[in-house]
């Protein structure tokens, strides 16, 4: 499972672990949950269906396929399982039924979405599973503890019945060894105290927590020594630009902002080194996150792994 | 070339100075610097332009509700101390939305203390009232209709919520308004009124049959709870759907300004383009896009290529180090800037007619009223 604050780029870190645990003849499932369309727009692909597809070929003759949950159609599919309901089911989705009975109990939405991700983990074909890994790309952080904490949440409204005995089932998935919940951030102090309070509040609820995720990460301030005016002009003539004095005073601005920007980069870092956790390092990629981008993470990924 | 000279700019100053104008929402998708933002409108209205006004917050960084002296939720404004208003004789208030607590008092507004108290026990508007996926928008709302109805600012300026899109927060009032007043809900809980008498007589087997599995999967006790709820929240179900009506017009009258806030990230520049498709649908008037976090190099003539080719060279010369540094770093940010106008271009090149600002990336947060005085002076322009 992929948490992390919106815009840190968890979408494109679960594409990239995907990937990346395809990489050499396996198979693995990148899962989408909120009717976002995130990693067809990622891959450039058509609206995902409710349904598995083949996203991308992986190193080495692996696959990922996609899946996007969809909350309505899960429970049509339960339903139908549980009741047979066939052609009546499709009318009561043209009633708004559906939408109806997964708005009166918000768990219930969140059972049904994790519950699909249980099915898919779980799923073998004879002796070897389905899929050698099942990446979700999750809720962001703000309500990551609330949407995996199903059985609480069905609790309240559901004191019996089968969701009861589903979100259970859930629960006991998430919560073991074969489960984890890796964290996405930037090195920006939002970000990061949303990872700090997210993982105390996974670890709270009794979730294990893989990896701290550093995403569009520069490397540690090099010298921390500023260039001194003098010095930069003689650089630049002896690089053969100009070497004026707004140039000069215009890059050393330049080089002064990204100073702080690298200092507080670093003290935000020490925070998240003192989580105590594993933690990776993804680098920016200049060009933005294209199909060679997505490589490039995953192999860093699966080389922390 | 760069792709925000080809919209035409946007002015703020005359925005937040404009008498007209009482309300200034800004939405867009989550990490792109919209309570900030926010805040620094707020901060510029009252300051430069004498105006009383007030935000309101939906989920402040801490240090930011730190610089605006919130800090509690306690969901009503408080007074900004420390801020220079001498001169214009504005005032700058803020708040922090508490969602229970303003469902809490719609229901107290609308009901009786006894039926109010059965109401807070039950379950299900519990549930509802912390978790459901469109209270918060809701809430919001409702917040935004109360301040304005108090007429006590000359400006209110509006963060929106973190929404799973920026959607959300058009579309949940009328979603959970319609859910409140729903004909569904009334047809699902008729067995539990008139005592499981009446369901087949008026409507199809199909729904029958979904009720009874509702029932099954979900627990009767749940439907029990949920009957519980609604029978007390009958008397309130006109005020709730007028409510939310009303503040849709006030949001469609010319006293509001929205205002798209994005980064240039594909994502946030999606969000804002399907948010100006939506304003427009809408007829909510949208006055521009404020584009965050926009890197811009002091040396433009120097391109990345030639930065990095001229750093190359004068490593393998040897000494340099310092100018080689400088001129690495130069080089990813032209990179970066390129990127980022190649991005934004895709919504100016969408809606070339709205009108936009550029704020250069801040080399820090900001935790302070200086800092906010800073971010407003760069989304003014001055």
């Amino acid at each position: 499972m992929v948490t992390g604050k919106g815009g840190t780029g968890k979408t494109s870190v679960a594409a990239a672990l995907a990937l990346g645990l395809a990489a050499g003849g396996r198979r693995t499932l990148l899962v989408e949950v909120e009717g976002r369309q995130g990693i067809a727009q990622l891959f450039g692909t058509d609206p995902l269906p409710y349904e598995e597809r083949h996203l991308t070929d992986a190193r080495d003759g692996g696959e990922v396929r996609a899946l996007a949950v969809d909350a309505e159609e899960a429970l049509l599919e339960y339903l139908d399982m549980f009741y047979k309901l066939g052609a009546a089911g499709r009318a009561l989705r043209k009633f708004g039924a559906i939408d109806f009975a997964t708005t009166i109990a918000p768990g219930l939405r969140d059972v049904l979405l994790t519950g699909k991700v249980k099915e898919a983990t779980t799923r073998t074909n004879g002796q070897r599973r389905a899929y050698d890994a099942v990446v979700l790309d999750a809720p962001p952080t703000g309500r990551i503890g609330r949407f995996l904490n199903v059985t609480a949440e069905t609790a309240r409204l559901a004191k019996v019945g089968p969701i009861k005995t589903q979100s259970e089932g859930v629960a006991v998935l998430l919560r073991s060894p074969m489960a984890a919940v890796h964290v996405v951030t930037l090195l920006e102090e939002m970000p990061v105290q949303e990872t700090v309070d997210a993982i105390a509040e996974l670890t709270q609820l009794g979730f294990p927590v893989g990896r701290v995720i550093v995403n569009g990460a520069r490397p540690p301030v090099p010298t921390g020594r500023a260039v001194s005016s003098a010095e930069l002009k003689r650089g630049l003539a002896a690089a053969g630009l100009p070497a004026d004095a707004r140039t000069v005073a215009a890059l050393a601005g330049e080089a002064r902002d990204q100073q702080v920007r690298r200092e507080l980069e670093d003290s935000l870092r020490g925070d998240l080194v003192e989580l105590g956790l594993p933690l990776t390092e993804l680098p920016l990629l200049p060009d933005g996150v294209d199909r060679a981008g997505l490589e490039t993470l995953a192999e860093a990924l699966v080389r922390a792994d | 070339m760069p792709s925000e000279d080809a919209a035409p700019p946007l002015d703020v100053d005359q925005i937040l100075a404009d008498p007209g104008v009482r309300i200034v929402v800004c939405c867009g998708a989550g990490g792109v610097g919209k309570t900030t933002t926010a805040a620094a409108l707020a901060l510029r209205a009252a300051e430069r332009h004498g105006r009383r006004t007030v935000v309101l917050t939906i989920d402040p960084a801490r240090r930011l509700a730190q610089s605006l002296g919130l800090t509690e939720l306690d969901n009503t404004p408080r007074q900004v101390k420390g801020i220079d208003v001498e001169a214009s004789g504005g005032e700058l208030h803020a708040m922090m939305l508490d969602m229970k607590r303003t469902f809490d008092d719609v229901v107290l507004q609308h009901t009786d203390p006894a039926k109010a108290a059965e109401i807070f026990a039950n379950p299900f508007y519990q549930a509802m009232s912390s978790t459901f996926a469109g209270t918060q928008e809701y809430m919001a709302m409702e917040k935004l209709g109360q301040l304005h109805a108090r007429g006590e600012w000359d400006l209110i300026v509006v963060d929106t919520p973190p929404s799973r899109s920026a959607l959300d927060f058009l579309d949940a009032p009328a979603r959970l308004s319609r859910f409140l007043d729903g004909r569904m809900l009334r047809l699902l809980l008729a067995p539990a009124r008139s005592g499981g008498r009446s369901m087949f007589s008026f409507v199809t087997a199909g729904f029958g049959m979904f009720s009874k599995a509702v029932q099954k999967v979900l627990g009767a006790q749940l439907l029990t709870d949920l009957s519980g709820f609604v029978a007390a929240l009958d008397s309130m179900f006109g005020g709730f759907r007028q409510r939310a009506e009303q503040t849709y017009r006030i949001l469609q009258a010319r006293e509001t300004a929205f205002l798209l806030v994005a980064a240039p990230e594909p994502d946030a520049v999606r969000e804002a383009a399907y948010f100006a498709g939506r304003l427009r649908e809408e007829h909510m008037p949208l006055a521009g896009l404020v584009l965050n976090r926009v890197h811009r190099p002091a040396v433009p003539e120097l391109s990345a290529a030639d930065s990095r080719a001229a750093a190359a060279r004068l490593e393998d010369a040897g000494g340099h180090e310092g100018t080689v540094e400088v001129l690495r770093a130069h080089a990813a940010l032209a990179q970066q800037a390129v990127r980022e106008q190649r991005v934004a271009a895709r919504f100016t090149e969408a809606f070339p007619a709205v009108p936009t600002v550029s704020v250069t990336a801040q080399p820090a947060d900001v935790h302070d009223v200086d800092g906010l005085r800073t971010i407003g002076e760069a989304i003014s322009q001055r």
